[in-house]
């Protein structure tokens, strides 16, 4: 393993007093281990929180501020935050409207959400929440987990993010975000698998000349594992995976996101994004706006998501509405 | 079992899963995130500390100590369901700092049902559950069997526990996963140990050993 660490346990923390140097602008409190915007609480405004596993940079810390999250919880590395930080996420950002979670379908983050909002709940906090669970890899069946959450949850987290900024009420945000959900899906593949610090060797092995298909994001093996194609074989598959799932018809509109797992170059993401316009232009559904680049990742695994997301004109202007946080700002 | 007992128990458990922590998160690897025996063994370890500066006044408050310190330290899905569990069966025992072998073993019975409910694992699902489920039933098969004389009751029941779960876990290896992250694999589950049962087995294989004469 070479990494730029010190101490394999201590890597989470000192990334975030990394970000407290970067960012005077956030609050980062490294006792209970949360990222809050330093207007937070404020009134009449509902308090947007995420979290998970570190690991997945700029998600989630990256997306606090102006427009998106008022907090993000993160945990150890690729492991659901517990529920003491997410009750002091919810005491800090509450300002007497409630507080929507936004979290990924997994069964820790599941659990640890469920576990603080009762807690919350307990401290007279209104609490709703969004779960997102787009990856449409994992077939959504009593046999698995439910689908994961992945790439979408950047957008549920600048769409619901925008509606609270407004002044939405938190049930309001709670269903805007569910309805970003259902309208996005994303689909994942890997070139290498990813390396934790204190694992300290990749999760699995992967020949010169194979990929993994239907990776989610914490470095577990995918679906199943096949030889590598070229980018345009790869945007073709991964793009009918998520048509199949979540059609878009000719005509509609289209949120994508061409997202890198960590290691892959922005050239691929490029060329990789190229390859996807011309198959969406030619199904008819046109692009409204697009995102390249590392935004939901997974440590240093080479790899990218792509996710769509079937637009209609209010998520398009929450889309489009002021955001200024570390990893997205725009229209400020 | 008393209050004695009760801390060696999770002290052995911690220097069990220390010892193993890099087996549970090799296991981990290969059908789920690499990170099972971190948390493991970073939650066993603050355990540790908790129990080293507390004097708990009961058999049942060592084990909610025990219990929230995980919920409050581990994160994951590992946390929440072993911290449950744990909680569950020190509000289930009788006050006082001793109880006998069979309130003790209705107490890991309602830490199993605890964590059934927050999980959501049947048998079978490739969990946590296929080494508890029965390590419980042949722990109460023992004490039903063997009476309960005082601790040699609760060594004989603890034996039994563990090699039952030692057998649960390994039968985990042809299951496909049905909860949990390794459920995303799919087919490609099968074959491999359940990292959460074989976690489970190094728990009871310590109160085993804890409560050997």
């Amino acid at each position: 393993m070479k990494k730029f660490i010190n101490h394999p346990d201590a890597v989470v923390r000192e990334a975030l007093v990394g970000l407290a140097a970067a960012h005077p602008e956030l609050r980062v409190d490294l006792e209970q281990q949360i990222v809050v915007r330093a207007d937070a609480p404020r009134a009449g405004k509902v308090g947007l929180i995420s979290g998970g596993g570190s690991g997945h940079e700029p998600l989630h810390a990256g997306f606090v501020g102006l427009g998106m999250l008022d907090a993000a919880c993160p945990g150890e590395v690729f492991t659901s935050p517990v529920p003491d930080q997410i009750l002091a996420a919810a005491k800090a950002v509450d300002a007497g409207s409630g507080v929507v979670h936004i979290v990924k379908n997994y069964t820790g983050d599941v659990m640890n959400f469920q576990m603080a909002a009762e807690l919350s709940g307990d401290e007279g906090i209104e609490v709703h929440s969004v779960l997102v669970d787009d990856d449409v890899a994992v077939e959504d069946s009593t046999w698995t987990a439910g689908r994961r959450g992945t790439g979408a949850t950047m957008l549920v987290e600048k769409i619901a993010g925008a509606l609270a900024e407004e002044g939405g009420d938190a049930a309001s945000v709670a269903a805007l975000g569910t309805r970003v959900n259902e309208a996005s899906a994303s689909f994942a593949i890997a070139l290498t698998a990813c390396t934790t610090p204190a694992a300290g060797r990749p999760g699995f092995e992967l020949g010169e000349d194979e990929m993994e298909v239907g990776v989610g994001i914490h470095g577990e093996p995918g679906r199943r594992r096949e030889k590598l194609r070229p980018a345009r074989d790869i945007a073709t598959m991964t793009l009918e995976a998520i048509l199949a799932a979540k059609p878009v018809a000719a005509g509609e509109d289209a949120i994508v996101l061409m997202n890198g797992l960590g290691a892959t170059p922005l050239i691929e993401l490029y060329l990789l994004y190229g390859e996807v316009a011309g198959l969406l232009e030619s199904a008819g559904v046109r692009i409204a706006r697009n995102l390249v680049g590392n935004y939901v990742t997974s440590l240093d695994m080479a790899g990218m998501s792509l996710t769509v997301c079937r637009a209609d004109p209010e998520l398009l202007r929450l889309w489009d509405a002021p955001v200024r946080t570390p990893a997205l700002r725009w229209g400020v | 079992m008393d209050v004695a007992l009760a801390k060696a128990w999770l002290d052995t458990a911690a220097d069990a899963i220390a010892a193993q922590a890099d087996q549970l998160t090799t296991l981990d690897a290969a059908i789920g995130d690499s990170d099972h025996g971190v948390n493991m063994n970073r939650g066993f370890g603050a355990v540790r500390t908790a129990l080293a500066g507390a004097e708990p006044d009961g058999v049942g408050a060592v084990f909610v100590l025990a219990g929230s310190t995980l919920v409050s330290k581990v994160g994951g899905a590992s946390g929440p369901l072993y911290g449950s569990a744990l909680r569950a069966l020190g509000k289930a025992l009788p006050d006082g700092p001793e109880v006998d072998a069979a309130a003790f073993g209705a107490g890991l019975r309602a830490g199993l049902e605890a964590l059934r409910k927050l999980g959501g694992a049947a048998p079978g699902d490739k969990t946590i559950v296929d080494a508890y489920l029965p390590a419980v039933d042949a722990y109460d098969a023992a004490v039903r069997q063997h009476g309960q004389d005082g601790d040699g009751g609760l060594a004989a029941a603890a034996r039994a526990a563990a090699e039952a779960a030692a057998e649960g876990m390994r039968a985990t290896v042809p299951l496909q996963a049905r909860k949990g992250r390794a459920s995303y694999l799919g087919e490609r589950s099968i074959g491999h140990q359940d990292p959460g049962a074989t976690s489970t087995w190094l728990i009871f294989q310590a109160l085993a050993d804890a409560a050997a004469p």
